[in-house]
């Protein structure tokens, strides 16, 4: 069937759901507005909170990023989606803050401030200079099964505190693209957009984040298996 | 006989792109390696499984109710919005 269908929420550009929005916003819809800070605050709470020291900051940076918003409508084309747009400001003034807190270096010196190294202990592997199957998972390291419950989507109190606690333990910008990614689902070229990462970059962020949650959920299930 | 081609990586290395391959960020020779390490590797293979289950964990975490803008600090931006010329 032809005509005009309802695009996926891109990553580029802005879904016909968002158009509305943006419509209703530039006609000063004072509800679009309010929900619309509703919906989205809590999440850009958390993403400031990965780059400055305190709550209180990450309200102030919220707060500065809707200011930002509402001052940028007028101007604002749609090109890149609202969603996009609104995170990038969120992003920008949460990063000049973090570096006046100290509490982020600028992402130019990202390889300083990121640790290097394997993600899995090395003495799970046997040794390049073993006889037989060297650098391949040794017989008390290798990986066991994890009996999770089938119903994934009702996780468990217990699992679900575990996994938001590792994710709390992360380092910021490991944090914050495990939570963009894999907690809130955003895209992967979004969220290079929104926190100014190379595609690269941000599947090595990703990465270590993903092995570290991995680690801690590999306790659990073992727990007193080995 | 030529040998297996999952023996061209090893598992120690294989950990380590994990996340490109889930991403589809490898090109189709390291792909088509580390399948065929899957084959005869199910330490690797569960270890990959750990990641897809780790990432669905992850999906469903809910945010924290906590973390919410104060309803003062909603009016204020409100009302900001609403003397914003157009």
């Amino acid at each position: 069937m032809h005509g005009v269908t309802d695009e996926p929420a891109a990553t580029t550009g802005a879904s016909l759901a968002e158009q509305e929005l943006l419509e209703r916003l530039r006609a000063r819809d004072e509800r679009a507005f309010d929900e619309l800070v509703r919906a989205w605050s809590p999440l850009m709470l958390r993403v400031a909170r990965g780059f400055v020291s305190t709550d209180a900051s990450a309200q102030e940076v919220v707060q500065d990023a809707w200011l930002g918003v509402i001052r940028g409508l007028a101007s604002f084309e749609g090109r890149s989606s609202l969603r996009t747009w609104v995170f990038r400001i969120l992003a920008n003034i949460a990063k000049t803050r973090g570096v006046k807190e100290q509490r982020t270096t600028p992402l130019s010196s990202l390889a300083a401030d990121e640790e290097t190294g394997p993600t899995v202990d090395p003495s799970r592997f046997r040794r390049p200079d073993a006889e037989k199957w060297p650098r391949n998972w040794t017989a008390e390291g290798v990986p066991h099964h994890w009996d999770v419950d089938p119903v994934v989507g009702v996780l468990r109190g217990e699992t679900r505190a575990l996994v938001s606690a590792a994710v709390d333990g992360l380092p910021e910008r490991q944090r914050a693209v495990v939570v963009l990614r894999d907690v809130q689902g955003f895209e992967s070229d979004e969220v290079c957009d929104l926190l100014g990462l190379t595609a690269e970059n941000q599947r090595v962020l990703l990465h270590r984040g993903r092995a570290k949650v991995r680690a801690a959920l590999e306790a659990y299930y073992t727990a007193g298996s080995r | 006989m030529t040998e297996h081609r999952g023996f061209d990586i090893n598992c120690i290395d294989l950990v380590e792109l994990v996340t490109d391959y889930l991403e589809g960020a490898l090109d189709d020779e390291k792909r088509a390696t580390i399948d065929a390490h899957l084959e005869i590797c199910p330490h690797c293979a569960e270890y990959i499984e750990q990641m897809r289950l780790t990432v669905q964990h992850l999906g469903h975490v809910p945010l924290e109710p906590a973390l919410e803008l104060p309803e003062q600090v909603r009016r204020q931006l409100l009302a900001v919005f609403r003397a914003e010329p157009r």
